[in-house]
């Protein structure tokens, strides 16, 4: 079903406030999902389980959060990803804005990817 | 004191939905320090007693093979106070189950009444948490925990 993205960022912003007991004006499409609203990886998992009702879409394990890449020594090296894997991330991230990543892949700053934006663009990508 | 903060299951349906009942009573020590002039069962306790009603229905769902603990209080909110003579009842149901994770959504009753809402999130530690090493045998569901379902599933003989 079709929806516009505004439609989309005022269902994600419900739901992140409902998930993480955050206020309405803390959630910009800029905000950091773990550094600015708090969440921990259980929080993620909430979020996708409310995420799939609010929306009605499955959302399969990884999509969202690629979980497969940091366990691979091919893709991680000294703690930032390796050309293939970075190539791979992008591959699995299309929702995630990955100028500023690219420039220092380390791994610690993954969790900066995750945006309010990063979770409307893939939420937009599986309604339309 | 052991625990243990519910006395009975008096509803049992596999994989979908659990009931049970917990007596207040002026015995217990914690409700003289909770308060000295007053006492109260805390909410605390019928959080634990919702999180025990609904964790065994998770556990039970795959078979006590997962070792399920608590993850995430979604949600908990009790309109009311419970003292010495209520019965508390939890009403627990599943929500969302998978190898890793389970969601319930609960109502707790006080006397049969409505009291409140207590929503849950629960981890099966070994599915997760990677590379820390749990004991093999289930520590979670032991003994006490077992013997409460025993009038409605088959469990093996301690």
């Amino acid at each position: 079903m079709p929806m516009t993205e505004e439609e989309v960022f005022e269902k994600v912003k419900d739901t992140l406030i409902e998930a993480l007991g955050v206020d309405d004006d803390e959630v910009t499409p800029e905000a950091k999902i773990s550094a600015d609203l708090g969440a921990e990886s259980i929080d993620y998992l909430d979020i996708t389980f409310r995420l799939e009702k609010a929306f009605d879409i499955k959302i399969p394990r990884g999509e969202l959060m690629p979980d497969n890449l940091l366990n691979n020594p091919e893709y991680v090296q000294d703690g930032k990803l390796t050309g293939p894997g970075l190539e791979q991330f992008k591959q699995q991230m299309p929702h995630a804005d990955l100028t500023e990543f690219e420039q220092d892949p380390s791994v610690d700053k993954i969790m900066d990817l995750f945006k309010v934006q990063t979770i409307v663009n893939y939420v937009m990508s599986k309604v339309n | 004191m052991r625990w243990i903060w519910i006395d009975r299951f008096v509803e049992f349906s596999p994989g979908e939905r659990a009931v049970a009942i917990k007596n207040v009573s002026l015995a217990e020590e914690h409700v003289h320090d909770h308060w000295p002039a007053f006492p109260v069962h805390p909410a605390t306790l019928m959080i634990e007693g919702m999180a025990q009603t609904a964790g065994i229905l998770v556990g039970q769902a795959r078979n006590f093979e997962e070792k399920v603990i608590l993850a995430k209080i979604k949600n908990a909110r009790f309109d009311d106070l419970v003292t010495p003579g209520d019965q508390v009842t939890f009403q627990a149901e599943i929500e969302t189950i998978t190898p890793e994770f389970a969601s319930t959504k609960g109502t707790v009753l006080r006397n049969g009444e409505p009291l409140g809402q207590v929503d849950l999130m629960f981890s099966h530690i070994d599915q997760n948490l990677s590379g820390v090493e749990f004991p093999k045998e289930n520590f979670v569901f032991t003994g006490q925990f077992m013997r409460l379902i025993a009038p409605f599933v088959e469990t093996s003989d301690d």
